[in-house]
C-alpha cells in the first residue's frame, strides 16, 4: 500500500472502490435525475438502485415512500435526492453507531466473536487487537476456531504480529474448555481484554449454535457478567441472509453488536440498515480494508451518504 | 436452501392456477409477486428484471395448449425460463486434457477456496480415481498455506511442500514441475481471497493464470452473497476469465438467489455446489432438479417424461377417437387405470403434481392408495367381454357374480359403475367441445370421486 493511499480516509477508500466498479449507485442516480418531477417511474428507479445496495425491498420501499411524502411531484435535482436519501438512512443509522467500550472493572473485559463461515472473524480480531494494544490496554486472544484447519495457526500469527498473548489448543479440542481456561489466564495475568474467536458457524445448523450456547454457558460460570460483548461478524457481500443471521445469533447468542466487514469492493453493505432497523443493534465498526488499520467506526453520515452516492467533505486520514 | 423463496412462488402459483380464466392484468400482478420473492432472495436485479421481461414475452402470444389451464401455462413458462437462467444441463467438471490438468480456484475473501479446494481433490479422488496435488499460493492471509497442508493430510491428497517466501507465479510454476515428474493428474491452485477491485491482487492472479493456462479456472461464490453478486461475477469474469462457478453455504438457510445470478451474470455454468461443513459435502448442480425445488410446483418434468416413456402413443389415439365419439367403456376405464399404475401409482402421481401433496396425504389419511387401482382393475377383469363393452347389460345379478368374482362388495362394484358412468357423460361433452385427452398423470374426469371431499 502507497503512502498516497494511507492518506485516503475509509471514504476515500471506498469511493476509489466504487469508481471501478460498473454499477456504481452514484451514476445511477445522477443518470435519472438531471433536474426532473419526482413521479412514480422515478421513484421505481430510485428503490431498484437501494435493492441494488442490498437494502432489501420492504427497506428500500420504505425509504422511498418517506421521500414521495416530502417531494413527490416537486421539481428536484440529482443532488437533492441523493442528500434526501441519505438523510432519510442516516435517521434510521443514527442510534446504533456505537464504538465497542471497554469497561476498565472487568478483568478481563470478554469478548466474543462469532458469525458465519469466512465473514471475517479472525481477521477483526487481529485487528482490534492491536487497536486495543495501542490505547495501552492488555490484549489476550484465545483460538476458539478449533474446528477449521489451521485456524489456531492463523490466530497465533495475529498475536504474534501484536505482540499479545494466544490462549489455544489442539485441533478439535473442546471450544468451551479453552475458553474457561482462557478466562482463567487472563485473570491471573491481570488482562484488560480478551478476544475469544469462535468457528464459524451458519445460523441454521442447530448443533453448531447448540455448541455456541455452551461455550456461553461456560463463559457465565466462571463471570456471570460475561461476555460483556457478543459481536457478530457481518460480510458486506452477504444480500439479506443477514438479517437471518442477525436474527438467529441475537436469540441463540445474544449478541449485543456488529461489526461489518469486508466494506473495501463494491459490495454496500446496504442490508445494516435494515438489520438496524429492524434490531437496533449497536453498530461497534466497519472494515474496509486489509491492513490493521482499516477498521474503523462506524459513521452513520458517512455510511449513509457512501449507500447513495453523495460526494463527502474527504476526511483526514 | 430456498425454501423461503420456494414458499412464496408457491402461493403464487397457487392463486394463479385457481383462476379459470387469465387476464394480462392477473399475469401482471403475478409477475410483480414473482419480482418480489426473487429479490426478497437476493437474486441480482438485472437479473430479475431480465427473467420476468422474458417470462412476459413469452407468456404473451403463446397459445394454451389443450388440456391444461392458462396458470399452469404460466407456471410452466416461468418453470422453463428458470432452467434456461440456472443453465439448462448440468455440467461439471472437466478433466479432458493432458495430464497434469491446472485448475485455478478464485474468489472473494471468505467465500470458502481452500475447504472447496479440498473437496474437490477428494471427490476427484475417490470418484475418478485421480492423482491430485494441492498447492495454496496465498501469500496473504495467516497459515492459509498450512491450512491446505492439514485438510490435505486429512483426505490423504498431496499438497506441494512451502517455501516460505515464495510468490504466487513461482509457486504455481513449482507445482506444475513437480507434477509432470511426481506423474499427478491433477494439480489445483488455491488462491488468495481477493476483491475483484483490487487491482495489484487481480493482476497477480491472471498472471498466475498466464504461467500455468489451467484447464478449469473456477469461480468460488458464497450462496448467500447478495446483489453483489453480479459485480464478483462480472469482474472476475472479464479479468480473469472463469470457465465455471462452484457455489459454497448452499446449506444455509433459505435463500441462494446467487445461485440464480450466477448463471445468467457470467454465462459460464455452476459446476458443483458445497453443501456442508464436511469435506464430502460437495454436489453436482443440475438445474433442473433445482428449478422445480425453487418453483415448488413439483417434479413437473419427470413426469411428463416418465409419461412420454410409459404410455403407447396408438392407445392414446385409440382412446382420442372414441372420446371424440363420446364413448368410454369398461374396457377404456381399464386402459386408464393401467397407464396410472404404469406411471407409478396413484400416490407417485399425486407427488409429483404440482399443489396434490396436500392431496396425496388426504388420501393416505383416507386409507386411499394403490390398492385402489388394483381392485377396481379387478371388477373389470371380472367382467365378460360383452359387460364391459356395454356398461348398460349391468343388473342385480351381473353385479353380485362380478362382486365375488372380484372378491370386493356390491358396493364397490356400484362406485366403479358410477365413475364409469360419471366419465362417460364427461367424454360425451368433451366430444362434442373438440375431444381432449386428459394429459398423462392428470385426473381422468370424474375420477375425482375417488377422492375424499376436502
Amino acid at each position: 500500500m502507497t503512502e498516497t493511499d494511507k492518506k485516503l480516509g475509509w471514504f476515500g477508500r471506498l469511493k476509489q472502490g466504487l469508481k471501478k466498479s460498473s454499477s456504481a449507485l452514484t451514476e445511477g442516480i445522477t443518470g435519472i435525475f438531471t433536474k426532473k418531477r419526482l413521479d412514480a417511474s422515478t421513484l421505481e428507479e430510485l428503490e431498484d438502485l437501494l435493492i441494488m445496495s442490498d437494502l432489501g425491498v420492504a427497506v428500500s420501499a420504505r425509504v422511498c415512500d418517506r421521500l414521495a411524502k416530502s417531494r413527490f411531484d416537486k421539481q428536484i435535482s440529482a443532488e437533492e435526492v441523493q442528500i434526501a436519501l441519505a438523510e432519510e438512512i442516516g435517521d434510521i443509522m443514527n442510534d446504533v453507531a456505537r464504538p465497542l467500550e471497554i469497561d476498565g472493572s472487568h478483568k478481563p473485559h470478554v469478548i466474543l466473536m462469532v458469525g458465519v463461515n469466512g465473514a471475517g472473524k479472525t481477521t477483526t480480531i487481529g485487528k482490534l487487537a492491536k487497536q486495543f494494544k495501542n490505547q495501552g490496554k492488555s490484549v489476550m486472544l484465545a483460538a476458539g476456531d478449533t474446528f477449521r484447519a489451521a485456524a489456531i495457526e492463523q490466530l497465533q500469527i495475529w498475536g504474534e504480529r501484536n505482540d499479545v498473548p494466544v490462549a489455544s489448543g489442539k485441533e478439535g479440542c473442546d471450544a468451551a474448555g479453552l475458553a474457561y481456561d482462557a478466562i482463567q489466564e487472563a485473570r491471573d495475568t491481570n488482562t484488560d481484554i480478551l478476544m475469544i474467536d469462535t468457528a464459524g458457524r451458519l445460523q441454521n445448523k442447530s448443533h453448531l449454535m447448540d455448541e455456541l450456547k455452551k461455550i456461553i454457558r461456560v463463559i457465565k460460570k466462571f463471570d456471570d457478567s460475561a461476555p460483556h460483548d457478543t459481536i457478530l461478524i457481518l460480510d458486506a457481500t452477504t444480500g439479506q441472509n443477514a438479517v437471518m443471521q442477525t436474527e438467529v445469533f441475537l436469540e441463540l447468542a445474544g449478541i449485543t453488536g456488529i461489526i461489518m466487514t469486508k466494506l473495501d469492493g463494491t459490495a454496500r453493505g446496504g442490508v445494516l440498515v435494515a438489520c438496524a432497523e429492524k434490531f437496533k443493534l449497536p453498530i461497534h465498526a466497519i472494515g474496509v480494508g486489509e491492513t490493521i488499520d482499516d477498521l474503523q467506526a462506524f459513521d452513520p453520515n458517512d455510511f449513509s451518504k457512501m449507500l447513495v452516492g453523495v460526494k463527502i467533505e474527504q476526511k483526514q486520514g | 436452501m430456498f425454501d423461503s423463496l420456494s414458499d412464496k412462488l408457491g402461493g403464487i402459483f397457487e392463486k394463479l392456477k385457481k383462476r379459470g380464466a387469465l387476464s394480462e392484468t392477473h399475469v401482471d400482478e403475478a409477475m410483480r409477486e414473482v419480482r418480489l420473492a426473487l429479490l426478497e432472495a437476493d437474486v441480482a436485479l438485472p437479473v430479475v428484471k431480465n427473467f420476468i421481461a422474458k417470462v412476459k414475452e413469452a407468456a404473451v402470444g403463446q397459445e394454451v395448449v389443450k388440456s391444461v389451464t392458462p396458470g399452469q401455462m404460466v407456471v410452466k413458462i416461468v418453470n422453463d425460463q428458470m432452467v434456461e437462467m440456472l443453465g439448462g444441463d448440468a455440467k461439471t467438471i472437466d478433466l479432458n486434457a493432458p495430464a497434469p490438468v491446472p485448475f485455478l480456484m478464485v474468489g472473494l475473501q471468505g467465500s470458502g477456496k481452500t475447504t472447496t479446494t479440498a473437496k474437490i481433490a477428494k471427490r476427484l479422488k475417490d470418484k475418478e480415481r485421480k492423482k491430485i496435488l494441492m498447492a495454496s499460493l496465498d501469500v496473504q492471509r495467516p497459515a492459509a498455506m498450512e491450512q491446505l497442508e492439514i485438510l490435505g493430510k486429512q483426505i490423504d491428497v498431496a499438497t506441494l511442500p512451502i517455501i516460505p517466501g515464495q510468490m504466487p507465479v513461482d509457486i504455481a510454476n513449482r507445482a506444475m514441475t513437480a507434477a509432470k515428474l511426481q506423474g499427478f493428474d491433477v494439480v489445483i491452485l488455491d488462491t488468495a481471497g481477493r476483491l475483484h477491485v483490487d487491482q495489484a491482487l487481480m493482476a497477480e492472479v491472471v498472471a498466475v493464470r498466464n504461467a500455468v493456462n489451467p484447464h478449469e479456472t473456477l469461480l468460488v461464490v458464497d450462496a448467500l452473497t447478495g446483489q453483489d453478486a453480479v459485480n464478483v461475477a462480472e469482474q472476475f469474469g472479464d479479468q480473469v476469465g472463469v470457465t465455471g462457478v462452484i457455489l459454497t453455504r448452499m446449506d444455509g438457510d433459505g435463500r441462494g438467489g446467487a445461485a440464480l445470478s450466477m448463471r445468467a451474470v457470467t454465462g459460464k455454468p455452476i459446476k458443483l455446489v458445497g453443501v456442508g461443513e464436511k469435506i464430502d459435502d460437495l454436489e453436482e448442480f443440475h438445474p433442473e432438479r433445482v428449478a422445480s425445488r425453487i418453483l415448488g410446483m413439483g417434479d413437473v418434468v419427470s413426469l411428463v417424461e416418465k409419461a412420454a416413456e410409459t404410455i403407447e402413443a396408438e392407445e392414446a389415439e385409440r382412446m382420442m377417437k372414441r372420446m371424440k365419439k363420446g364413448m368410454f367403456d369398461f374396457d377404456d376405464l381399464r386402459s386408464q387405470l393401467q397407464q396410472m399404475k404404469k406411471i407409478g401409482g396413484m400416490g407417485s402421481i399425486l407427488g409429483m403434481l404440482p399443489g396434490l401433496g396436500k392431496m396425496q396425504k388426504q388420501m393416505a389419511a383416507a386409507n386411499i392408495d394403490d390398492s385402489v387401482l388394483l381392485r377396481q382393475e379387478a371388477i373389470i377383469n371380472s367382467m365378460t367381454p360383452k359387460e364391459r363393452a356395454h356398461p348398460r347389460l349391468m343388473n342385480a345379478s351381473r353385479k353380485k357374480r362380478i362382486a365375488s368374482g372380484a372378491g370386493v362388495t356390491v358396493q364397490e362394484v356400484n362406485k366403479l359403475m358410477k365413475m364409469q358412468k360419471q366419465m362417460a357423460t364427461m367424454m360425451k361433452k368433451l366430444g362434442k367441445r373438440g375431444g381432449r385427452m386428459p394429459l398423462p398423470g392428470q385426473m381422468p374426469p370424474g375420477m375425482e370421486g375417488l377422492l375424499p371431499k376436502e
